[in-house]
C-alpha cells in the first residue's frame, strides 16, 4: 500500500517548498506530479523576488504597503504581513541553498526595481530566477529523502465520510491506476493559464488542483481576478519579464511615444501590472499600436547590460520573433499570465476541507487579491508553501489513516478513465474544445470586461462542457498516454473557467485585475469583499468573504 | 508553408516493438517552431504521437529531441530554420537513452548521474546569519552553469556515454562544477576536496575524450565540456595529479614543450608509469598490432626546428606578467 502523512500534489516550487519542511517536521512525505519537478512552470518566473531586507534599510511593512496598494486593496493584510515579514528569511534559506543570486559590489545580493514598488527590492539570478529558485528547491528535495512519483498524474481524490483520505493517480509511463493514502495532502498544482489563449503559461498549466479541489467542496476565491502580463511577445504569447521595464525599458507607441505619461506620470513602466496592461490595451484599441502591438525599447540599456542581466529574453525575442532587442524594439501586447485566486485558505494553506492545505498559485490566501506585484509570486511560493507544509504535518501527529477498499476505490477509477478512452471518435477533439475556451475566455474575460461579454463567455461554456463528454481519446494505448492525460486536464479546465466567469459577473466594479467598461470605478462600499465560489447543484454557487484590514484603509490608487 | 514531419516512432506495446518512420505533413505560420508543428500534429491529426512539452520557452527542459539529427529543443527552433529543400524535418527521440514511447525517452540514465554527484551545496563551515558574501563575477560565472536546463541534450549526443554506460557525462559533471566552482561550497576557500576526489576516479572527468559535441548541442551555452576541462584543472591545482588522466595531460604538455611535438612512444609510459608492467603489457599486443600496420611512432623522437620558441610560448601562457 502507498501510504505517506503528508502527500504533495504538484512539484514546483510551493510543492517542493512544502514538502521539504513537511520532511523537516519528522512526518513521511511524498511529493507527486504529472512532469518530473524540475520541468515545472516555476521556471518560467523570471525577474526576480521580493524581499525587504532590514540591513539594507528597507522595511517589511513597506513591502506590505506597496502589495496592499498593488492589490487593488483586495489583498488580506494579515497574510500579507506574514509574507512580507517573512520574505527577508525566505530569501537567506534560498541562498543558502545555493542560489547563485547577483550580487552588489560589496559581494553582497543585488537588486533591481519591479513595477508597483517604491524601492529596488527584488532578488535575481539574470533574468531566469524562477529556473535558479527550482533546480536548487528540486536538490533540496533530493537531500530530504522525500518519496518522489515523478509523472504521475491525480486523477481523483479519495473522500470516506465526507473526509480527503488520499487520490487515485495514473502512473503515466505505464498506465496503471493506483490509490495513495494520506492522512494530508497539499495542493500545490500551480495556475490555469491555459484556459485562455493566448497565455505566457506553460501546457501543463492547466488548474488541475483548483479543479480536484473544487469538486471536492473546496471554496475558490477571487477567482475573477486574472493578471494579464504588460509584456507578452506577439505571436506566441510568451513572457518577456518585467525585469526589462525593472532594468529601463521604455514602452511606446507605433509613434514612437513613451505613453505611460499619461496614465502613471510617476512610475512610468513601473506602475503595477494591471495599470499598465490597460495602458497598453487602451493605446492599442485607439489605433495607436502596430498589429495590435505596442513596442517595449530595451536598445538604450546597451549590449552590456542586456547580455548580463536579461540574455535569455534576448534569445526568446530571437528565436521566436526574430527581433534581437539590443538592436530593435520588440513588439509586445498584454497577455493572460497568472491566476490571482484560488483555493481558498487560512495564513497556514489550511482549506475549509479538513485535512486540505494548498499553497502557491493554485491557493489564494488573499496577498495578492486584485493584482500581483511582479516578484511577489516567488515569495508567495516559498513562504506559504514552507507554512503550509509544517502546518499539514503537524497535523498529522497521532492521527490514524482512514481506512477504504483500497481495491474497489482503483477499480472504480479504472473503469471512470477507460469509459473515457473508449468514447466514440465522432467528437470533437480535445484541441478544439480547448481552444473554443481559449479564445471565449481571452474575448470576454481579459483586460476590459462587460455584461455581454461575460454572459456569452458563460454560454460558450455550457456548450462545450456539452461537448466534453465526447471529446475522443485517439490513443487506446497505456504507455504514455499522454492523450488520455489532455482529455482529463480538458475537464479541470472547464471547471476553473466557469467559476472565473461566475466570479467575474458577480463582481460589479472595477478593481485590480477587473476593468468593467459597464461599471468602471472601483466601489469599496460594497464591494471591497472577497468573491468565493463553490460547488453548487448547477454550477457555482458565489458567496463572499471580508476582506482583512491591518493597518491599510482604502486610497485612490495613483502611480 | 506546408512543412513534412518525418517522425520516428516506438510503440511498444505491438509484439516485436520496433521503431518506424511516419510523415505527417501541415500547414504552419513561418513563425511557427518544430514545438508548435508537433502539437499541431499531436492535435489535429494523430493523438497517439507522444512527446514531452510544456514552457514553449526554452526554460522547461522538457523537449529535447533530434532534430534533423542533432539533439536540440523542439521549441527553440523556428520551422523555416530547419525545414531542407523539400520542407521537411526530420525528428526522433533523443540518444543515449532509450525510448519508451515515440519521442519519450527514458531519463533514468540521466538522473542517475546527476544523483551521482551530490547535486547540493556542501559547505563545511558554520552558515552565516545573513547571505554568504561572493563577487558578482563568481556568481554570473556560475549562473551560466546552473542556466542548465536538465534537458538532455549534451547526454544524447556524447560519444563516449553511448559506448560506455558508465560515464558520469557531460550534464552531471557540468552540475558537480557548478559545485566546485562555488565559493560556497567546500572549505572556508571554497575548495571542494571530496568533491574533486570523487569525480577524479574512474568514469569521471578524465573519460571525456573532448568530441565537443555537448557544446554543439546544448540549447543553453552551458558548454559542459568547458567546465569537464576546468574540473581537471581544479583537480591537479588540488593536488590529485597522480592519475592516468592528469599525468596523460602533464606528459603531453612536457613532450610539446621540450621538443615541440608529441613525442607519442613516450606518452604511454609516461602516462602509466615506467615501472607499471601490468598495465603496459597490457598495451603491448596493440603496439606489436601498430608496429606490424606501419603504424609505430618514430622509435628516435626529434625537436622540431625553432622548438625554443615553443617553450617561450609555455613560459609566456604560465606566466603571463613576464616579458
Amino acid at each position: 500500500m502507498l501510504e505517506h502523512d503528508v502527500l504533495v500534489i504538484g512539484a514546483g516550487l510551493a510543492g517542493m517548498r512544502a514538502a521539504i519542511a513537511a520532511r523537516a517536521e519528522g512526518a513521511s512525505v511524498a511529493i507527486i506530479s504529472k512532469v518530473h519537478p524540475v520541468r515545472s512552470h516555476s521556471n518560467a518566473a523570471q525577474g526576480g523576488i521580493n524581499a525587504a531586507l532590514t540591513d539594507r534599510g528597507d522595511d517589511w511593512e513597506d513591502h506590505a504597503y506597496d502589495t496592499v496598494k498593488g492589490s487593488d486593496f483586495l489583498g488580506d493584510q494579515d497574510a500579507i504581513e506574514i509574507m512580507c515579514a517573512s520574505a527577508g528569511q525566505a530569501l537567506i534559506d534560498m541562498e543558502h541553498f545555493g542560489v547563485t543570486f547577483n550580487r552588489d559590489d560589496e559581494g553582497k545580493l543585488g537588486t533591481r526595481a519591479f513595477g508597483g514598488q517604491r524601492r529596488a527590492r527584488t532578488f535575481f539570478v539574470g533574468d531566469f530566477t524562477g529556473q535558479a529558485l527550482l533546480h536548487v528547491m528540486f536538490e533540496q528535495l533530493i537531500k530530504s529523502g522525500v518519496r518522489r512519483y515523478e509523472e504521475w498524474f491525480v486523477t481523483a481524490l479519495i473522500e470516506e465520510d465526507g473526509r480527503v483520505c488520499g487520490v487515485t493517480a495514473l502512473e503515466i509511463r505505464t498506465g496503471q491506476i493506483y490509490a495513495i493514502r494520506a492522512k494530508t495532502v497539499i495542493f500545490c498544482t500551480g495556475g490555469l493559464g491555459r484556459l485562455f489563449e493566448p497565455s505566457t503559461n506553460a501546457l501543463i498549466v492547466t488548474g488541475d488542483g483548483m479543479a480536484l479541489a473544487y469538486n471536492a467542496g473546496a471554496q475558490l476565491m477571487d477567482m475573477e481576478m486574472v493578471q494579464y502580463h504588460p509584456t507578452t511577445l506577439a505571436g506566441s504569447g510568451v513572457l518577456i519579464s518585467e525585469a526589462a521595464r525593472g532594468e529601463g525599458a521604455y514602452l511606446l507607441d507605433k509613434d514612437g511615444q513613451r505613453f505611460m505619461e499619461k496614465y502613471a506620470p510617476n512610475m512610468m513602466e513601473l506602475a503595477s501590472r494591471d495599470v499598465v496592461s490597460r495602458a497598453e490595451q487602451t493605446e492599442i484599441n485607439a489605433g495607436n499600436g502596430v498589429n495590435g502591438c505596442v513596442y517595449l525599447d530595451c536598445r538604450h540599456l546597451g549590449e552590456a547590460l542586456i547580455m548580463e542581466k536579461l540574455s535569455q529574453i534576448r534569445e526568446i525575442g530571437i528565436d521566436l520573433a526574430g527581433t534581437d532587442m539590443i538592436t530593435d524594439p520588440i513588439p509586445i501586447r498584454p497577455g493572460m499570465h497568472y491566476q490571482m485566486g484560488g483555493i481558498k485558505t487560512n495564513v497556514d494553506g489550511l482549506t475549509n476541507l479538513p485535512g486540505v492545505y494548498a499553497a502557491g498559485e493554485c491557493a489564494c490566501v488573499s496577498v495578492h487579491g486584485g493584482n500581483r506585484l511582479g516578484a511577489n509570486s516567488l515569495l508567495d511560493t516559498i513562504v506559504f508553501g514552507q507554512r503550509s507544509g509544517v502546518h499539514a504535518a503537524q497535523a498529522c501527529r497521532g492521527e490514524e489513516y482512514i481506512e477504504f477498499n483500497v481495491d474497489e476505490t482503483v477499480r472504480k477509477e479504472q473503469r471512470r478513465i477507460q469509459e473515457v478512452i473508449d468514447r466514440p471518435q465522432n467528437g470533437d477533439k480535445v484541441g478544439s474544445v480547448r481552444l473554443g475556451m481559449g479564445d471565449s475566455m481571452n474575448r470576454n474575460l481579459a483586460v476590459y470586461r462587460n455584461d455581454a461579454g461575460m454572459r456569452e463567455t458563460i454560454h460558450d461554456l455550457k456548450g462545450l462542457q456539452e461537448k466534453y463528454t465526447k471529446v475522443p481519446v485517439d490513443n487506446k494505448n497505456k504507455v504514455f498516454n499522454t492523450d488520455l492525460v489532455f482529455a482529463l486536464e480538458l475537464g479541470f479546465m472547464l471547471d476553473c473557467a466557469e467559476t472565473i466567469a461566475a466570479s467575474a459577473l458577480e463582481r460589479k466594479d472595477s478593481r485590480g485585475a477587473q476593468s468593467r467598461t459597464d461599471y468602471p470605478n472601483r466601489d469599496d462600499e460594497n464591494w471591497m469583499k472577497h468573491i468565493v465560489a463553490s460547488k453548487g447543484e448547477e454550477g457555482p454557487a458565489i458567496s463572499f468573504s471580508p476582506v482583512s484590514v491591518t493597518k491599510w484603509t482604502p486610497e485612490e490608487r495613483k502611480y | 508553408m506546408d512543412v513534412t514531419f518525418k517522425i520516428k516512432r516506438y510503440d511498444p506495446e505491438v509484439e516485436n516493438p520496433e521503431s518506424y518512420w511516419q510523415d505527417y505533413t501541415v500547414t504552419l505560420d513561418d513563425s511557427a517552431t518544430i514545438l508548435d508543428g508537433l502539437i499541431k500534429i499531436r492535435e489535429e491529426v494523430d493523438g497517439t504521437l507522444s512527446l514531452r512539452c510544456s514552457c514553449r520557452s526554452s526554460i522547461c527542459g522538457s523537449c529535447a529531441m533530434r532534430i534533423n539529427g542533432h539533439a536540440g529543443l523542439a521549441c527553440k527552433t523556428q520551422i523555416h530554420l530547419a525545414t531542407d529543400d523539400n520542407n521537411v524535418i526530420t525528428i526522433e527521440p533523443a540518444g543515449v537513452m532509450p525510448v519508451i514511447k515515440d519521442l519519450v525517452v527514458d531519463f533514468d540514465i540521466f538522473w542517475s548521474k546527476i544523483m551521482a554527484v551530490d547535486p547540493y551545496l556542501k559547505p563545511e563551515g558554520p552558515e552565516p546569519e545573513a547571505e554568504y558574501i561572493a563577487s558578482n563575477e563568481a556568481m554570473l560565472h556560475l549562473s551560466e552553469v546552473t542556466a542548465c536546463i536538465m534537458c538532455g541534450s549534451c547526454v544524447s549526443e556524447c560519444t563516449v556515454m553511448e559506448v560506455d554506460p558508465t560515464f558520469l557525462g557531460p550534464a552531471a559533471l557540468a552540475k558537480a562544477y557548478r559545485f566546485t566552482a562555488d565559493p560556497r561550497d567546500g572549505d572556508d576557500k571554497g575548495l571542494s576536496r571530496d568533491r574533486l576526489e570523487a569525480l577524479n576516479g574512474a568514469s569521471g572527468m578524465w573519460d571525456c575524450t573532448r568530441c565537443g559535441e555537448c557544446v554543439q548541442a546544448c540549447p543553453k551555452g552551458v558548454a559542459p565540456m568547458d567546465r569537464i576541462m576546468a574540473l581537471r584543472e581544479q583537480a591537479i591545482n588540488a593536488g590529485f595529479d597522480n592519475t592516468f588522466g592528469a599525468r596523460h595531460a602533464e606528459a603531453f604538455a612536457d613532450s610539446v614543450e621540450h621538443s615541440g611535438q608529441l613525442d607519442e612512444l613516450r606518452l604511454v609510459p609516461n602516462t602509466v608509469g615506467m615501472t607499471n608492467l601490468p598495465v603496459l603489457l597490457n598495451m603491448a599486443p596493440e603496439a606489436l598490432r601498430a608496429l606490424t600496420h606501419g603504424k609505430l611512432p618514430p622509435i628516435i623522437h626529434k625537436k622540431i626546428e625553432n622548438a625554443d620558441r615553443v617553450k617561450k610560448l609555455f613560459r609566456r601562457v604560465e606566466d603571463p606578467d613576464r616579458k
